[in-house]
């Protein structure tokens, strides 16, 4: 039986635990931190000498930990890209724009515990010789960031933060910096662009790679919020045994945001790879199930923009057994919750949000729904995203409008074709047109029967009239 | 700033580190790095290699002056780069040649670096489908108001229908409706609707003109470009935005609905408002002109101008503009006035002429002064015209040839020094004949408060000491001029003068830069370019004769006065030559 593994939330949800430092100190907190900083320069066979924060980025290497905030991008090999040899300071900054519909669980760490994710930061920024770091909190959670403001102030008072930490000379500012509110702040690019006070832009790649040239075009990482909580616990597990948990390739825990249809809603942590799709949906210790009398029409696996899969698909999985390749066929249920299976069924676990969707959904309705969220959501900085977003969001309102018409699936996919695929600045075309794609390719039937049924209504009522 | 585009490009250093890359087939060898906007040298892009190539990659928001924002996708190309075995070097093929990784996404050729051995697919059914793409969103929303549009005949989107624009839209959903008619400020209005968010505009002025007046405001689909509430968007190089964008969304206040372009002949030109003296092209049409444009000059003026000078064009066509030859007030002709001109200085003493030459006057003009003034012994000078200047082009000298006036010898260190001696000459009766070449000697320094505004027309004067009482002492007063003035109103003589659209000639800006310029338009009437007439004169009265062309006149100027030497009329070229000054 899959079972909830928690690490980031241990203590979250436990009674009597609150988002203050006297209680985290309670439960160890910052201990990882006097760790951390206590690590000591270690010899290397050459004669050279690996410095505590240098072990500190291969650990995190080592551990395998894959960005959390929905690319899935090694942590380790994102550190290991930053210029430490500009001259220039290096950043990091925590991506808390968490935004991505069906999203929730960064905010659950910031509101319920923000100091592992302060503790989390100042380890990550000791390792990457950060003196200046940034939490971009999303604009709608202006709760969470005075939450963080306090944790902050909290933090150093107790000498966690600013001059000379826990005695050991290390020095670091966090500033907690609120968004005004845009999806694509959360880009990394798009969030430097803002913190720097522009509009939200994402950056053209090359030349401008954030560990290159980001903020203030110093070298700057951007980690998502539970990325940064995952460094603190390599860092107090050490990465060989972190990388134990989960499976190989996809190791760790990771908290699931499950929403939609089912009995039980909510935040749930697994090690990556030790649940299924199936099993987080109808499980009891998780989603518990479908509403009753309904059944299951399509999941949504990665948070919206990821691409929709659909009941009693099935897919083939390459898989390394016994030292060999196998190719394994498994359902849609049977898909392991964790990046590559999920990309081997050609969507994305992204950030880790699944939404369920049962037989009463009208699924025309529910692609309206995230196209219009998307057209209102794209920057508008280039072309193909700009137009064809809200081109898309046009097309399925006139076709949940009694507008519509038997070849709207066709022109609709051909409208989506021509914005992913490196054709955009950034990753937000692919996230405006997977979901068009892939609710066309996999329900055609539903929305070729939507647009057939307004044309024969109007010819009807044309008819009336003459 | 950050660039001055007045200075001259230095001289590529040698040896250039070169890049070889093939672009649809054909291979090509650019240097490493290439000047960006600011000159600073930055690795060679995939477009510039593609445009030395010779294929044209169609592009909207890529501009080589401006800083690169990549986003209209208009360039995106496919690409690939040489595979790398285990041991860093190049896989080959069977026939020996480098197996190349095709890239699994396209790029934008303008913003990708080149690398050695780089292949770019400019031609691809994918590429191609691309651009369709991008032609199609674009147009989407977009008026198609052409007809009405002052940008049709060079507008990018127009062009590039031909190639990548569908006869028939497939969009069946409402347009976005954007305003119209915005006004941004005194000279730009913008057609949001028009607008395809190149931010080419944006960047100039934030980037090149150093004020970042403009901004985009909403999302998506709705975004626009604006100015900050109450601030418009009016400093001196606002209509620079009116020729960099692409489509018809900003336009010129000045020139909207004045002429389709394509009715419009273009002429090489030079800027005569300073003495910066930026390269321009005039469009005119039935001896018309209806506007400049900045033409590209890195020497010069980048492909920028400033709007006081663009828009100091309109005098040409006055309608009181001198067309007549008039002697003592009776309407004459060419033939007459000339005889008796040289008549009267052929017999006059030596030194009892002094001539008021104009630093408005072209090198060819001023050469022929100066024999003129050579042979009778006068005294000569030009009037000085000073008004501000900026970092940018605006030169404080508001002469455009002051340097051409002092390397011919008409005034030697600077203009004006000569007049209180010509002043006291007349004074003193030693003087009696005054030659005055398109100055009102009248004119008086204008008052501060005056200046911004007749700034714009140059007509900015510095003090001294001629007055009209003492022009009445002269026994003769000849003057040539364009338009009428206190000056030309006491003459004597009156020739009237062709503006520099009318005539041919060369100029030699405040850095040594000597540019040439071509003729737009016919002059009025009787009206003639003064190097022809003075020809004439010279050959009258001194004897000598051999420039009856504008070509032959510039030779020999470049021959006898040593500043000039060794260049030609034809060496000049579109943006001229310089010279030590």
């Amino acid at each position: 039986m899959p079972q909830e593994h928690r690490l980031i939330l241990k203590n979250i949800d436990q009674p009597g635990y609150t988002p203050d430092i006297e209680c985290y100190l309670k439960h160890g907190g910052y201990e990882v931190l006097k760790k951390a900083l206590a690590i000591q320069p270690k010899d290397l066979p050459e004669g050279k000498k690996q410095s505590g924060p240098e072990q500190i980025r291969d650990d995190v290497k080592l551990s395998g930990l894959r960005g959390r905030g929905g690319a899935g991008f090694s942590a380790g090999l994102k550190w290991s890209f930053v210029d430490r040899r500009s001259g220039k300071p290096i950043y990091l900054i925590c991506n808390a724009d968490e935004s991505e519909p069906g999203t929730f669980k960064d905010r659950q760490i910031i509101h319920k515990d923000p100091h592992q994710l302060i503790e989390g930061m100042v380890i990550s920024c000791y390792a990457n010789d950060v003196k200046l770091a940034y939490i971009y909190i999303r604009g709608e959670m202006p709760e969470g960031a005075r939450i963080l403001n306090q944790a902050i102030a909290e933090a150093k008072a107790k000498g966690f933060l600013g001059k000379n930490i826990c005695g050991s000379g290390y020095e670091l500012e966090i500033h907690v910096h609120r968004g005004a509110g845009a999806y694509i702040c959360g880009e990394e690019t798009g969030l430097i662009e803002s913190l720097e006070g522009k509009r939200p832009y994402p950056r053209i790649k090359p030349p401008y790679f954030p560990a290159v040239l980001g903020l203030y075009l110093c070298p700057t990482i951007v980690n998502n919020v539970e990325t940064l909580c995952h460094v603190k616990h390599i860092v107090a597990m050490g990465g060989a045994e972190y990388a134990k948990l989960g499976t190989p390739n996809n190791t760790g825990t990771r908290i699931v945001s499950l929403s939609g249809q089912v009995k039980k809603p909510g935040y749930y942590e697994i090690e990556v790879g030790k649940a299924t799709l199936g099993e987080l949906i109808n499980d009891p210790a998780f989603g518990g199930g479908l509403r009753d009398g309904r059944q299951l029409k399509a999941i949504i696996p990665g948070g919206s923009s990821s691409k929709v899969l659909k009941a009693g698909e099935r897919f083939k999985l390459k898989r390394k057994a016994e030292g060999k390749e196998v190719e394994q066929e498994v359902g849609v249920l049977d898909l392991p919750y964790d990046f590559d299976s999920l990309a081997a069924a050609g969507t994305m676990s992204g950030s880790s949000a699944i939404i369920v969707i049962d037989d009463s959904t009208d699924i025309v309705e529910a692609l309206a729904n995230l196209s219009e969220f998307y057209a209102h959501e794209s920057c508008g900085q280039c072309t193909p995203c700009r137009e064809g977003s809200l081109w898309m969001s046009k097309t399925l309102h006139r076709l949940t409008h009694g507008g519509g018409r038997a070849g709207d699936a066709d022109y609709l996919v051909k409208i989506a074709d021509n914005i992913p695929g490196g054709r955009t600045i950034c990753a937000f075309g692919e996230a405006c047109s997977w979901p068009v794609q892939s609710f066309v390719a996999k329900f055609k039937d539903d929305f070729v029967a939507k647009g057939k049924a307004d044309e024969e209504k109007r010819a009807k009522e044309s008819a009336a009239k003459h | 700033m950050s660039a001055a585009p007045t200075t001259e490009t230095k001289p590529t250093p040698s040896p250039v580190e070169t890049i070889t890359v093939k672009v649809d087939g054909k291979a090509v060898t650019v240097p490493k790095l290439s000047p960006d906007h600011t000159g600073t040298m930055v690795p060679t892009n995939m477009i510039q290699a593609c445009f030395a190539a010779g294929t044209t990659v169609p592009h909207y928001c890529y501009h080589p002056k401006l800083p690169i924002a990549g986003n209209c996708r208009m360039c995106l190309v496919e690409f690939g780069t040489p595979a790398m075995g285990p041991d860093r070097k190049p896989i080959l093929n069977a026939d020996g040649s480098p197996k190349i990784t095709k890239a699994p996404r396209p790029a934008i050729a303008c913003a990708t670096p080149v690398s050695p051995g780089m292949e770019i697919y400019c031609s691809t059914p994918s590429v191609k489908q691309m651009r369709e793409g991008v032609l199609e969103s674009l147009l989407i929303n977009h008026p198609l108001d052409c007809p009405i549009c002052d940008q049709a005949g060079e507008c990018k989107l127009q062009e590039y229908s031909v190639d990548y624009g569908q006869s028939a839209s497939r969009f069946v959903e409402s347009k976005v409706h954007k305003p119209k008619r915005i006004d941004l400020g005194p000279r730009i209005v913008l057609d949001a609707e028009r607008c395809i968010l190149c931010t080419r505009c944006i960047r100039f002025t934030r980037d090149v003109a150093g004020d970042d007046a403009l901004g985009i405001v909403n999302r998506g689909s709705y975004n626009t470009i604006s100015t900050f509430p109450g601030k418009p968007f009016d400093n001196n190089y606002t209509l620079n935005t009116v020729d960099i964008c692409p489509v018809g969304a900003l336009t010129s206040k000045d020139f909207r609905f004045q002429m389709r372009v394509w009715f419009l002949k273009e002429t090489k030109s030079v800027c005569t408002s300073c003495a910066t003296g930026c390269s321009i092209t005039a469009g005119s049409r039935e001896d018309k002109v209806y506007r400049y444009e900045p033409r590209e000059n890195d020497a010069v003026n980048a492909t920028w101008m400033c709007d006081a000078g663009r828009l100091n064009y309109k005098w040409i066509n006055r309608p009181d503009r001198l067309k007549d030859v008039v002697v003592r007030g009776e309407k004459s002709n060419w033939t007459f006035a000339l005889k008796e001109i040289s008549d009267q200085l052929a017999a006059a003493p030596k030194g009892s002429v002094a001539i008021i030459a104009s630093a408005r006057q072209t090198n060819e003009e001023l050469f022929l002064i100066r024999k003129l003034a050579t042979k009778l012994g006068a005294i000569t000078d030009s009037i000085p015209r000073i008004g501000s200047g900026d970092s940018l082009l605006v030169n404080a000298d508001k002469n455009p040839n002051v340097n051409g006036a002092r390397l011919n010898g008409i005034c030697f260190t600077e203009t004006g020094i000569n007049l209180a001696k010509i002043a006291s000459g007349i004074e003193q009766g030693s003087i009696k004949t005054l030659l005055v070449f398109g100055e009102d000697v009248l004119k008086r320094s204008i008052a501060s408060e005056q200046l911004k505004e007749k700034e714009t027309t140059s007509e900015v004067v510095e003090e001294h000491s001629i007055t009209a009482t003492l022009l009445g002492k002269l026994e003769t007063l000849i003057v040539s001029d364009i338009l009428p003035n206190q000056t030309t109103k006491l003459a004597h003589i009156l020739l009237p003068g062709a503006a520099h659209v009318e005539k041919r000639g060369s100029f030699t800006n405040t850095k040594g830069r000597v540019q040439k310029f071509m003729q737009a338009i016919q002059p009025p009437g009787d009206a003639r370019a003064e190097w022809e007439f003075l020809h004439e004169l010279v050959y009258n009265v001194t004897g000598q004769n051999g420039f009856k062309s504008i070509e032959g006149l510039f030779n020999q100027m470049a021959k006898e006065v040593p500043a000039y030497n060794g260049l030609s009329w034809s060496g000049l070229g579109d943006t001229g030559a310089t010279v030590a000054i």
